[in-house]
């Protein structure tokens, strides 16, 4: 009885286990086929059958993609843009966090119930009056229409007051009567506290600026300002024909998003438990 | 005393104002009045250059009633979530319960679902296209041909590119959906199987009289989830169809709700236009999360 119930479950055990790595092969290939055609010659490129291995490795396509286009540049605007926008999310929503869970003043639900209300929005109402706006403040083609818009969002705000609205309000009230200022409390106080939530916030934030298509698409028309979705976008264009180079440019808009994800790994999974985040 | 308190309080004030003031400044600058902004422009027709022009709900009626193209968008939108939906969802439960059971690895298998997830849609697009490359050359035609099917034409087609987009998307979303699943999954009490054990229940008994109608709240979040992204869905479409054909493909054959816009606005510079589609497109997604938590509300009996 036993014995066949044992057999029962690693039959089962196999059948699951043969399903799980034929899963994670189909998710695996397309990586592995990106990696592989980055690092062939054109001519292996367009040899038939298509095969994974690479009799001539070269790095030409990234000698290609960083001398035909100027994709230094493009990445130094996506790294610059990600990062300023990143910070901002980070200082503005927990500040403007804070002050909603622990401070009391006119108008502060009214307000936050706006905040969520505008959660709820879909982001495309926005493209149209986003460009006029940005338009009319002679803002197209520069830093400006990439970072400012995006520095503080509605979800951060939410994110960060839930947070700290668990934080103990003693804590507060103990440092005031030692003669903590406000700003004091939000940097000695609240920030220690609230690293968690900041952390995902950050991880979250940056993921999203880096693969942000529509927007940079949308302000952004001039070939130096690009950053690098956008870069990819032309370069699969344009250079349709030399594919171990655009296969080169998705390496280097994949390869980073990967090794930070696999480093916070934690943040990530938490991160979508706790919010229902699409990334 | 009662006078610094007063001072005090009035100060407090002062820095709350402070503290929201630039992520309240923002966001009233760069979501509240443009939303406001695109409502006003949906009722004209306004080129960027010259003034708007008022022109009442002329947009609105011709777009629900002269516009095939709109329909075109809301058709394959429609036959997008019907096939995406069910087979990701069902995929990613029966990944969800593998990954859930006493196997080891279980952080390498959610780490490799996970990685589209992470990847950005523009790439992962680009690496789909190279994969679906037409004729005997691409890599999954190469390897459907081993098995006796014809090369297929995938993102040059009329009847294939939409289906394209769907098999990529997915494969896409599996890892993501397997998440909600196996969160789901952890909010069923133990005691739930133990009382099917002692009433004598199989694995699937258990499986179908338990854990399928235990986990119907998280389907339906994963499903109308997938149905509001459908909607909004630009880059893989943009990407896997833009060039010689267009963006939309040939005949409009993968043409959605947001590409279309992106055409009106920024291609034809018809911003009013632009703008009643992305408030029929809001309307739309209304009405789904509207019908959801409907559904949601009738609860679960056991």
């Amino acid at each position: 009885m036993m014995q066949s119930i044992k057999a029962k479950n690693s039959a089962i055990n196999t059948v699951v286990y043969a399903f799980l790595i034929i899963g994670v092969v189909i998710m695996v290939v397309p990586y592995v086929w990106m990696l592989v055609t980055s690092f062939k010659p054109q001519a292996e490129i367009q040899s038939y059958p298509p095969s994974f291995i690479v009799k001539n490795p070269t790095i030409e396509p990234y000698r290609d993609l960083f001398t035909l286009i100027p994709m230094a540049r493009y990445l130094f605007n996506s790294i610059f843009v990600a990062t300023a926008v990143t910070l901002g999310n980070l200082f503005f929503c927990s500040l403007a966090g804070y002050a909603f869970a622990k401070h009391r003043f006119f108008g502060r639900d009214k307000l936050f119930f706006l905040i969520i209300a505008s959660l709820m929005l879909p982001w495309q109402v926005n493209l149209i009056p986003g460009f006029v706006l940005i338009k009319k403040f002679g803002w197209l083609n520069s830093y400006n229409a990439l970072i400012i818009p995006k520095l503080a969002g509605a979800f951060g705000i939410f994110l960060c007051r839930q947070f700290i609205i668990s934080v103990p309000s003693d804590l507060i009230d103990a440092a005031k009567i030692d003669g903590c200022g406000e700003f004091k409390i939000y940097r000695l106080i609240i920030l220690p506290l609230i690293k968690p939530v900041l952390a995902t916030l950050a991880i979250f934030t940056f993921m999203q600026q880096w693969c942000d298509f529509i927007w940079p698409l949308i302000v952004i028309h001039s070939s130096d300002m690009r950053t690098v979705p956008l870069a990819l976008s032309v370069l699969s264009g344009q250079f349709s024909t030399n594919f171990g180079m655009v296969m080169a440019g998705a390496v280097v808009a994949t390869l980073p998003m990967l090794v930070v994800f696999i480093a916070f790994q934690k943040y990530f999974m938490k991160g979508i438990a706790m919010t229902g985040l699409k990334a | 005393m009662r006078k610094k308190n007063l001072l005090t309080e009035l100060n407090e004030m002062k820095m709350s104002y402070l503290f929201i003031l630039p992520a309240i400044g923002l966001f009233l600058v760069f979501i509240i009045v443009p939303i406001f902004f695109s409502f006003f422009l949906s009722f004209t027709k306004y080129n960027v250059f010259q003034a708007p022009q008022w022109i009442g709900l002329g947009n609105y009626k011709q777009i629900l009633m002269h516009d095939e193209r709109f329909w075109k968008t809301m058709r394959n939108t429609l036959f997008y979530v019907v096939g995406v939906v069910p087979i990701g969802v069902t995929l990613a439960l029966i990944l969800a319960i593998a990954v859930d059971q006493k196997i080891r690895a279980k952080n390498f298998f959610k780490t490799m679902f996970f990685l589209p997830t992470v990847t950005s849609i523009v790439a992962v697009s680009v690496i789909w296209k190279w994969m679906l490359a037409g004729e005997k050359y691409g890599l999954i035609n190469n390897f459907l041909m081993k098995f006796g099917i014809q090369p297929i034409d995938w993102l040059m087609s009329v009847q294939w590119t939409l289906p394209s987009i769907m098999i990529m998307d997915i494969w896409r979303g599996i890892g993501y959906n397997m998440l909600l699943f196996l969160a789901g999954l952890q909010t069923i009490p133990k005691v739930m199987y133990e009382a099917a054990d002692i009433d004598g229940a199989g694995t699937w008994d258990k499986f179908w009289n338990v854990t399928l109608p235990l986990l119907r709240p998280t389907m339906v979040f994963v499903g109308i989830m997938a149905f509001i992204v459908s909607f909004q869905m630009f880059d893989q479409v943009y990407i896997m169809t833009g060039g010689e054909s267009g963006i939309g493909g040939v005949l409009d054959c993968a043409l959605t709700g947001v590409p279309y816009l992106y055409d009106e606005g920024f291609s034809k510079f018809r911003m009013g236009y632009a703008s009643a589609l992305a408030y029929i497109i809001f309307g739309c997604i209304m009405v789904v999360t509207l019908a959801n938590m409907r559904f949601l509300k009738t609860k679960v009996k056991y």
